[in-house]
């Protein structure tokens, strides 16, 4: 048994064992009285303290090994890496909550997340692998030739890397805090810590192997709550298969709840202060001071007459929380109405992919869905093909032939997190709609009140007939995934788990991504651009400096919990695709792309995607003092699918620039053919 | 360097299959999920047909498309007498 493989097979095998014991274990004692803040102490110390160990264990201070792991990483091994790189602190807590909420939409982010990988088979890894560089940038500057598109390359990787890397350093702070019950600030340190221990010393080596035993971590956790969910429902442990039957037990319930009287009721009665709000909103200024003396009337008339304590109470907070001035009573009322119509309109069945188009004033809604569908699949899975911190890991693998299997084994393993997804969001709702829904409000479960504490969950009980309706509940998509062992009442030792599942998705994801932006700015512009006499080991201190300081700037900025994070990582996708795709798929398939061409490609894609999305997302930017720049979507296609303008307008750009130019010189051209077939002369 | 006709033979072969590829998963992706609506009119495993392939059949078949490509550039490779390895 000589083979390195089977060696580490053996090693991982074992250690996924202890892990398994060491949850079992952590069951036991909390059988016998451990108080859960323990149990969650441990798994936070014990799995940080195993990913530090593996980062120190794999030091090392030569540059191959820094940068690409010495290209030595098998294909199973790095396809798991992959697959923790990939699955980010978002997709661990955010997607089966999406999917409880929007159904069918939400698959777009199951397709979108798993498709850009044939992409990436089919057109890319193979052929970065035959370049064995080190970077994305490098292989612009090689291609194109000068420095243009390579510093080009090094803005748009560390543009779309450190907006991901803060929204990871963000998840850290919401897990800890959650689930351990650590401080945000704090818990953004101690997940810096770990990050640090493992990318700083040993770089891709290091990152490689722990992402691998983060990888056993995370899908354990994902995978195991669902099961048990699955086990307790159905009799058969395996959620992916058992959950169509489910699904046919939610249409039922569906359906019941759109015929409700009390639903119906419930609805009306969001949908009266919807209307109530609209014209609140339509006679700004004058109605913000109505409204405060409309309800000083209601109170004193309160006061006066039969006092009942807790309705003045509520309208007296609701005096408190009106706004002072007409923009910000603007912006509440707005927030307010947004909510209010959202849960007074019939909810969508889960299964259904689109507004039904048989209905009339459906038509056109239903046409929309299925372009916005469709484009932001396209957007996830270009970008996914494009993300420099993904693409980088097939220069790690030993061969080209290695790296194509190793990126059949990155989906395969990527795979059985996102078939498990839509599993996840149907069990939950199945638990929600049949136990939940329809108990009386004196009696919900715990966990209801632990999450509406810190404002995750709502109830209101708009009616007044005491019973929770569908249209009453308030969910934060989040909960979803943090919440369901207690839901499914399962022991605390499985939210545990959660959060150390969740940890090493954000963990794993970060160290990728701080690797590349240090690379970009070490191996890209310090050594290829500015100084290409350094030293080697002045590269490598460069890379670390720079290593450093990215995690502590991302650190900062996420400990200011910019709100908006989460829909910024959704934006780079179409920021990555625009800006590299094109370059990248003309650069090898197409001989005729000139370095003029690419750069203004690249440029002219950013700057149409980040236009595009800036104007439809954004009516002003008050820092910058601008207002009034909203605009109509084109075709009514949405923000986050941006990169479908910039995409194309990169393509389109390189390829008439190109024609316009000469076409590359013979070096290029063979350069070209070098990337394409394997030497034959060996 | 000399580019041999071996050389654009291997190419116009991998380029071949990238493109049969490519356009099966065009279809899989675009094309299904556009007319998801009009195909969930018959289930499969109790899920309609449009939400099967969005949940789990897309993700299958594209697995299956890189395992294809997978093994058609190792034989390919072969024939060529450049493989890396042993299967």
């Amino acid at each position: 048994m000589t083979d390195p493989s089977a060696q580490l097979r053996r090693y991982y095998g074992l250690y996924t064992g202890c892990f398994l014991l060491f949850i079992l274990a952590l069951g036991v004692l909390e059988h016998y009285g451990m108080p859960a803040r323990w149990i969650g102490y441990v798994f936070l110390v014990l799995t940080v303290s195993l990913y530090a160990t593996i980062g120190v264990m794999a030091r090392t201070s030569n540059v191959a090994e820094y940068y690409v792991a010495g290209r030595r990483i098998p294909a199973l091994f790095n396809g798991m890496a992959t697959g923790a790189d990939w699955m980010s602190a978002a997709s661990f807590i955010g997607l089966a909550g999406t999917l409880y909420l929007s159904g069918y939409q939400g698959l777009a982010y199951v397709m979108g997340w798993t498709g850009g990988f044939v992409l990436i088979a089919l057109l890319f890894a193979p052929y970065l692998r035959r370049f064995g560089q080190y970077t994305i940038p490098d292989f612009l500057g090689a291609r194109y030739g000068g420095s243009m598109a390579r510093l080009f390359g090094v803005f748009a990787t560390v543009l779309t890397s450190f907006v991901y890397v803060v929204a990871q350093i963000y998840g850290v702070g919401l897990i800890t805090s959650r689930l351990v019950g650590l401080q945000f600030e704090i818990g953004v340190i101690v997940g810096l810590a770990g990050i640090l221990i493992c990318s700083f010393l040993g770089g891709m080596r290091a990152v490689t192997w722990t992402q691998v035993a983060q990888y056993m971590v995370l899908i354990v956790a994902y995978t195991a709550p669902v099961a048990i969910l699955s086990y307790k429902v159905t009799g058969v442990p395996v959620p992916q298969i058992m959950y169509g039957q489910v699904m046919q037990k939610i249409e039922r319930l569906e359906d019941k709840i759109l015929r409700d009287p009390a639903e119906i009721n419930a609805r009306n009665l969001y949908l009266a202060r919807a209307d109530a709000l609209k014209s609140l909103i339509d006679g700004l200024p004058d109605s913000l001071a109505e409204e405060r003396r409309r309800l000083s009337t209601s109170i004193d008339q309160l006061k006066h007459g039969e006092v009942n304590i807790s309705e003045v109470f509520a309208l007296e907070r609701q005096r408190r929380e009106l706004p002072k001035s007409t923009p910000a009573a603007y912006d509440y009322w707005d927030s307010l109405l947004h909510q209010a119509t959202r849960q007074s309109t019939e909810l969508t069945p889960h299964a259904a992919p689109y507004p039904d188009k048989e209905k009339d004033k459906d038509k056109a809604a239903n046409h929309s869905a299925r372009l916005n569908f469709v484009t932001l699949v396209f957007c996830l899975m270009v970008g996914t093909a494009a993300l420099p911190h993904v693409l980088m890991r097939y220069y790690t693998t030993p061969s080209v032939r290695e790296a194509r299997s190793s990126v059949f084994w990155s989906l395969l393993f990527i795979l059985v997190f996102y078939i498990t997804a839509p599993a996840y969001a149907v069990f939950a709702k199945y638990e929600i709609y049949s136990n939940l829904v329809g108990s009386s409000i004196e009696q919900l479960p715990n966990w209801v009140s632990a999450w509406s504490r810190i404002g995750l969950v709502s109830i209101e009980d708009i009616n007044h007939d005491g019973i929770l309706q569908f249209a009453e509940l308030n969910l934060n998509p989040d909960v979803i995934v943090l919440a369901l062992p207690e839901i499914a009442g399962l022991p605390y030792v499985i939210s545990g788990l959660v959060a150390a599942g969740a940890l090493a998705a954000a963990l794993s994801t970060a160290d990728g991504l701080l690797l590349t932006i240090a690379g970009a700015f070490s191996h890209d512009l310090y050594y290829k651009v500015f100084r290409p006499d350094a030293k080697t080991e002045w590269r490598l201190v460069v890379s670390k400096t720079m290593l450093l300081i990215a995690a502590v700037l991302a650190a900062i900025v996420a400990s200011q919990r910019p709100a908006d994070i989460l829909s910024l990582v959704a934006w780079a996708f179409s920021l990555a695709a625009s800006a590299f795709f094109p370059a990248l798929v003309l650069g090898i398939f197409w001989k005729g792309a000139n370095k003029t061409g690419a750069v203004s490609g690249m440029a002219l894609g950013l700057l149409v995607t980040v236009y595009y999305l800036v104007r439809v997302q954004f009516n002003s930017i008050p820092w910058l003092g601008i207002h009034g720049i909203g605009m109509e979507p084109w075709l009514g296609i949405e923000s986050t699918s941006a990169g479908i303008w910039g995409v194309a307008t990169g393509f389109v750009t390189i390829i008439v620039v190109s024609l316009i130019g000469k076409p590359p010189k013979s070096e290029t051209q063979n350069f070209i053919e070098s990337v394409r077939s394997p030497g034959f002369n060996r | 360097m000399l580019i041999t006709q071996r050389h654009k033979a291997y190419w116009k072969r991998t380029l071949r299959i990238t493109g049969i590829l490519l356009a099966l998963w065009f279809v899989v992706t675009f094309v299904v999920s556009y007319f998801a609506h009009e195909l969930s009119k018959f289930s499969l495993f109790g899920i309609p047909f449009g939400f099967y392939m969005g949940s789990q059949g897309a993700l299958l078949i594209y697995l299956f498309i890189i395992w294809i490509y997978v093994k058609y550039m190792n034989a390919l490779d072969r024939e060529f007498g450049v493989s890396e390895g042993e299967d």
